[in-house]
């Protein structure tokens, strides 16, 4: 409303801050279109995510394994991450080829980071006394990682899949500006391209939307499956 | 620690006191099996310990419950690790927690209950097994006073109902001399066995014998061992 207001009072043209409505009407009159470039992002982004995620599971355990074996992996981690993703982009379409792939892997690349990073810590973070049990039960490493250190390493690896969630729609849209023909990204960079500035600002609002609602069914399936980890804050005392 | 050698009856409950750093929970960690000795060794009835054995129970400081199972999924948990879950084990953890007042608690979460109740099912966990060595690392030390005196009458109970023997650490000295047959002081840096005290108060005990000669006597001797002359002075 106030932003409504603003812009008409102001006068400010539509080409730099367009209206609500005028990018409600223009984004609903292609709303076919948009959506499958919704859905397109979507994809991506869920697959880039779900990459991440089979990939940092076994990579974190990897590094709080040994500290030599967390030694060889931190830097090649560290090196995947300062090399800015933009410039990786357009290398990666000519490895990959022009096609869905390329842009998985950059949010993929984008993701993955923060989410090793919190299972590592949650793996690394169990009470030594609850290692010093299973080890008096005798259990195996094998059973000690499964039935003690994963879950107590859920809080963790919820928060790293918060991060990852939100990045991954960051990477996907990275990826979609290098190279794609749909997507939400795409459909920034072509309106703005021909002067359809309330489309691409509808594109924007979507990407938000999408953003929140990712991240929104991630906080669920934590409530609603893993309602334990929410207050174990209290645990510690 | 060096050169300490302690020998425990069956069914004996012994309590180490002694100032942090003498080596009290080494001991226990000793005895779990959970490290080996530099020099020396330890030995539970012929056989000696390399590694932890089936038969020993634990009780640590926090009660680190499991936070994603039931009281009663953690109470069954070294069973479950050994793979000796089974129908009498479970009727024996339901026992045990009826036996610390925790019955119907079973599917509560271990959040759900306060810090005294969370240790009482740290006690049936150690206990699911059916142990006949009980090793207590300081298990009153994380709760408010008022609990500890109630969780130490309940222990003697426990320990009278199902006689096991316990090594007991602790940092309360009346709690050591109210528990123990023997108490071991031990000193520091490095560890070694000051002295042991045998406490001749009859049992069952409580909380009432503090004001009796056998206890006073006790823990003047444990606090003189302990702090030396400077106990002396007071």
């Amino acid at each position: 409303m106030l932003w409504e207001l603003i812009c008409r009072v102001f006068g400010i043209p539509a080409y730099l801050v367009p209206t609500p409505s005028a990018i409600w009407a223009d984004t609903w009159k292609l709303i076919g279109p948009v959506s499958d470039h919704t859905l397109a992002t979507t994809r991506t982004v869920l697959l880039g995510f779900l990459a991440s995620l089979i990939v940092s599971l076994p990579l974190a355990v990897l590094i709080t394994a040994s500290p030599a074996v967390a030694n060889t992996i931190y830097p090649f981690l560290v090196l995947t991450q300062s090399i800015p993703k933009v410039a990786l982009a357009p290398i990666l379409v000519v490895i990959f080829g022009s096609n869905e792939l390329p842009r998985v892997v950059v949010t993929f690349l984008v993701a993955f980071f923060p989410l090793v990073l919190s299972i590592a810590a949650g793996i690394a973070s169990v009470p030594p006394e609850l290692i010093e049990l299973g080890r008096a039960c005798r259990a195996s490493r094998w059973r000690e990682l499964w039935r003690i250190r994963l879950p107590y390493a859920v809080p963790f690896i919820f928060s790293g899949l918060k991060a990852a969630i939100t990045l991954s729609v960051v990477g996907a849209v990275v990826g979609e500006f290098v190279n794609a023909d749909k997507g939400l990204g795409y459909l920034i960079v072509t309106s703005t391209a021909f002067f359809q500035v309330p489309l691409a600002w509808g594109a924007l609002v979507l990407l938000s939307l999408l953003g929140i609602i990712l991240f929104q069914i991630v906080v669920i399936v934590e409530q609603v499956f893993f309602p334990w980890a929410i207050t174990d804050d209290k645990q510690v005392a | 620690m060096s050169d300490v050698s302690l020998e425990v009856g069956r069914n004996e409950f012994v309590c180490l006191v002694g100032p942090s750093g003498c080596g009290k929970s080494t001991l226990l960690r000793l005895v779990a099996g959970l490290v080996p000795p530099t020099g020396g060794n330890v030995s539970i009835g012929d056989a000696a310990v390399t590694e932890p054995r089936d038969d020993t129970g634990i009780v640590f400081q926090a009660p680190t419950l499991l936070p994603w199972a039931s009281i009663l999924d953690n109470v069954l948990f070294p069973l479950d690790m050994m793979g000796r879950l089974d129908a009498a084990g479970r009727d024996r953890a339901r026992e045990l927690l009826a036996l610390v007042g925790l019955a119907g608690f079973e599917s509560k979460y271990p959040r759900e209950l306060s810090g005294g109740m969370q240790q009482r099912a740290g006690i049936c966990r150690a206990l699911v097994h059916d142990p006949d060595i009980l090793l207590m690392d300081e298990p009153f030390g994380a709760l408010d006073a008022l609990t500890r005196e109630e969780l130490t009458v309940e222990l003697m109970r426990i320990w009278q109902e199902r006689p096991k023997t316990i090594l007991f650490v602790t940092h309360s000295i009346p709690e050591a001399v109210l528990l123990a047959d023997r108490v071991v002081v031990m000193s520091a840096r490095p560890g070694r066995v000051a002295e042991i005290i045998n406490v001749a108060l009859p049992r069952p005990r409580d909380f009432d014998m503090e004001a009796r000669s056998e206890f006073q006597d006790a823990t003047r001797r444990i606090r003189e061992l302990i702090f030396g002359n400077r106990g002396a002075r007071r």
